[in-house]
């Protein structure tokens, strides 16, 4: 729905549980008439993105949807579409990754592709996976770098709710024609992306190319300015339509709050249900959770942190032989800001394990019992 | 290395009955072999067998005469459509009644 | 930003059914008039995973004054559907269900024949003689489960009538939402119930 209000022109996808519905849906678009885009069939996932490459390389405004080890087919096109700064729009139905098999719901997929260059945005509900693809747009659009936005399979993807869906009119308004900075085939044709050296060369021409780090550099630089562009569309989106993202990480109670849950997609809501069972029993806890991890909103977690004597954080992935990455990142982020509070990291709901309110509070209460630091990450309803 | 086998290292599934539960169950219509028109019963030889040959979930025994176990079969009719003598009619599974399905005693 | 933060009563159900019956397709139909009544916090969904033709399958549906939080699969329902009678044998049914909740069951059977051992209301309606009569059949198989939203309404008053008209008419083609919904008021007429049931009120 968000990829027909936003007028895309092509699309190529390949179907993946939990993402199926979403390519069943446009392609019934397409062919109705109703979504004036060329709907390309593919054989798998590593081409779905390269068609998508291509297309928006001359110029049209491109999505895709995948999941799980269809994301993982991507990777080396997921660089290269980052690397070519294109603006790319793709909807990630959260999966987690074999072997052994599983089709649910965890964050390992997308996690394994924080290094790409992408910007993640991940959803709470069905309505923010609606308003990020049509923000999606206008902020990959601005900065020239694609956007996966993250929703948690089957416990958002095949959940039926509520969802406002904007008039096209409005959305035209909000989201103008996309006007490619790059014109492949103009009067002087041009030959992208070839080999960079590692120093700067003059061309045959005479002219002085630039290095391949720089390419890097920039890149880099630009996603630690789109935190601004994220925050700024988010606003001005609120403005046109009435729901307001103009922050990079949602905040639940956390004023006065001695002790933050810190959550992402879905894990947001059911946490803001477990502070308010917390707060009952009388402890003063608080949900950040975060909305955007590329960029990392290290500054806007530090000062949302900065009044926590305990954070508890729950990561639906696993950096193997470490721990959650969202830990890790925070952990981080606060010893810049030189805050010290202890921190506990659960690893939650892996391959769809259901991660009700009441596991979280329990979560919580076990660590504030402990009194301190635990080492290494904790399972959580997992005895092995 | 620990001698004991650890379950949480190889992900495995041995070969068992009922993986999926007495997916009989799931069962519409229900095949009925009529032994006069089925190859091995009528010449009392092993051969044709092919409802055993392409039942998805093994439930047809190879034997004379031939059997199908009702815990298992799905009704998925396939033994019907490659029967080369028709010998397998699908009929509803209401025809055969669950009026043996005594709510009262199941209430619990 | 900052979340909503009000209380909220969450009405659970659960629907019990086979794979091709169209409990999820019905989870959604009453999450849609739910909502149309006035809920503004509704979820439907299906039991995540594979659904298989005639294996048994469930489906959720949770509605709420206030905006719904939670989307763990729902443990113990006010109010438990079961498409076909036959899965009480199957299934646990009446695990999932609170002990002063009440059960809505396809059967010709009346609701005295059912769980007479324990308090909870049952509800019974012959939705597939009406189906049948009525001609909701689609490739031989009787289509009941838009019928069972009207033993619902009658049931347990959570829902209207009128609301779930409209919700069957967004779903169906014209033709095929009037065949649906006369099934649904026939199904309403012909619900018989063992007592009265009002949702239980709660605490917390």
């Amino acid at each position: 729905m968000g990829a027909k209000l936003s007028r895309v022109q092509v699309i190529a996808a390949y179907p993946i549980t939990p993402q199926s519905k979403i390519p069943e849906t446009l392609v019934k678009y397409v062919e109705s008439g109703e979504l004036g885009a060329e709907f390309i069939r593919v054989e798998s996932e590593h081409s779905a993105l390269t068609v998508c490459i291509s297309a928006s390389t001359v110029g049209a405004r491109v999505f895709t949807a995948t999941s799980a080890n269809g994301l993982a087919y991507m990777h080396e096109q997921l660089h290269w579409a980052a690397g070519a700064r294109l603006p790319i729009v793709m909807a990630l139905a959260n999966r987690g990754l074999g072997a052994p098999w599983t089709i649910f719901n965890d964050m390992q997929d997308s996690i394994s592709q924080r290094d790409t260059g992408w910007m993640q945005i991940y959803c709470r509900d069905n309505q923010e996976i609606l308003d990020s693809i049509l923000m999606g747009y206008k902020i990959s659009e601005q900065v020239h770098v694609p956007m996966m936005v993250c929703f948690d399979g089957f416990v958002l993807s095949h959940t039926v709710m509520p969802v406002e869906i904007p008039e096209q009119e409005q959305v035209d308004a909000f989201l103008p024609p996309y006007v490619p900075h790059l014109q492949v085939d103009g009067p002087e044709p041009i030959n992208i992306n070839p080999v960079m050296l590692a120093e700067p060369r003059a061309n045959a021409q005479g002219v002085a190319c630039p290095s391949y780090m720089g390419f890097r550099m920039r890149l880099q630089e630009t996603l630690e300015k789109a935190g601004e562009v994220i925050a700024k569309v988010g606003g001005e989106f609120g403005k046109i339509f009435g729901r307001s993202y103009d922050c990079l990480l949602w905040e639940y109670k956390t004023e006065e709050a001695d002790t933050i849950l810190l959550t992402m997609g879905s894990l947001t809501n059911e946490a803001s249900l477990a502070v308010d069972m917390l707060r009952e029993k009388g402890h003063k806890t608080g949900v950040v959770g975060l909305r955007v991890f590329r960029p990392f909103p290290a500054q806007q977690l530090r000062q949302a942190l900065s009044g926590a004597k305990q954070v508890v954080i729950f990561d639906k992935n696993i950096s193997y032989g470490n721990e959650g990455a969202t830990c890790t990142e925070t952990k981080a982020a606060l010893f810049e800001g030189g805050l010290r509070p202890s921190i506990a990291n659960y690893i939650v709901g892996l391959g769809g394990k259901p991660v009700a309110a009441s596991d979280l509070e329990g979560a919580t209460l076990e660590f504030l019992g402990m009194k301190g630091r635990v080492n290494g990450p904790q399972w959580l309803g997992i005895s092995v | 290395m620990a001698s004991e086998k650890d379950q949480f290292v190889s992900a495995c599934a041995t070969l068992t009955r009922g993986e999926a539960g007495k997916t009989g169950d799931w069962r519409a219509k229900r095949p009925v072999i009529d032994l006069n028109k089925c190859t091995p019963c009528k010449k009392q030889k092993d051969t044709c067998y092919l409802c055993w040959l392409y039942c998805p979930d093994g439930t047809v025994k190879r034997r004379i005469p031939i059997e199908i176990d009702l815990t298992y079969c799905k009704g998925c009719g396939v033994c019907a459509e490659v029967c080369p003598t028709k010998a397998i009619r699908m009929e509803a599974e209401e025809k055969f009644a669950l009026s043996e399905c005594s709510i009262q005693e199941e209430a619990e | 930003m900052v979340l909503n933060d009000k209380d909220q009563t969450i009405i659970n159900v659960t629907w019990h059914g086979r794979g091709g019956q169209g409990a999820v397709t019905a989870a959604m139909i009453l999450a849609e008039a739910a909502y149309i009544d006035g809920y503004r916090g509704v979820t439907a969904a299906p039991f995540f995973g594979v659904e298989r033709r005639g294996a048994p399958i469930t489906a959720t549906t949770r509605f709420s004054r206030t905006p719904i939080r939670t989307l763990t699969p729902t443990a113990k329902a006010e109010v438990v559907v079961v498409l076909d009678e036959r899965l009480m044998q199957v299934v646990d049914v009446l695990g999932g269900l609170k002990a002063d909740g009440l059960l809505i069951l396809n059967s010709s059977n009346p609701p005295e024949k059912f769980c007479a051992d324990r308090d909870i209301a049952v509800a019974t309606s012959d939705a597939n003689s009406i189906a049948e009569e009525i001609g909701l059949v689609v490739a031989g198989t009787v289509l009941i489960n838009t019928s069972l939203l009207g033993a619902f309404s009658k049931a347990s008053g959570l829902v209207s009538m009128e609301s779930l008209e409209k919700a069957i008419r967004k779903n169906f083609n014209p033709k095929a939402a009037q065949l649906n919904f006369r099934g649904a008021q026939l199904t309403y007429e012909a619900t018989r119930t063992n007592r009265v049931w009002h949702l239980p009120v709660r605490q917390n």
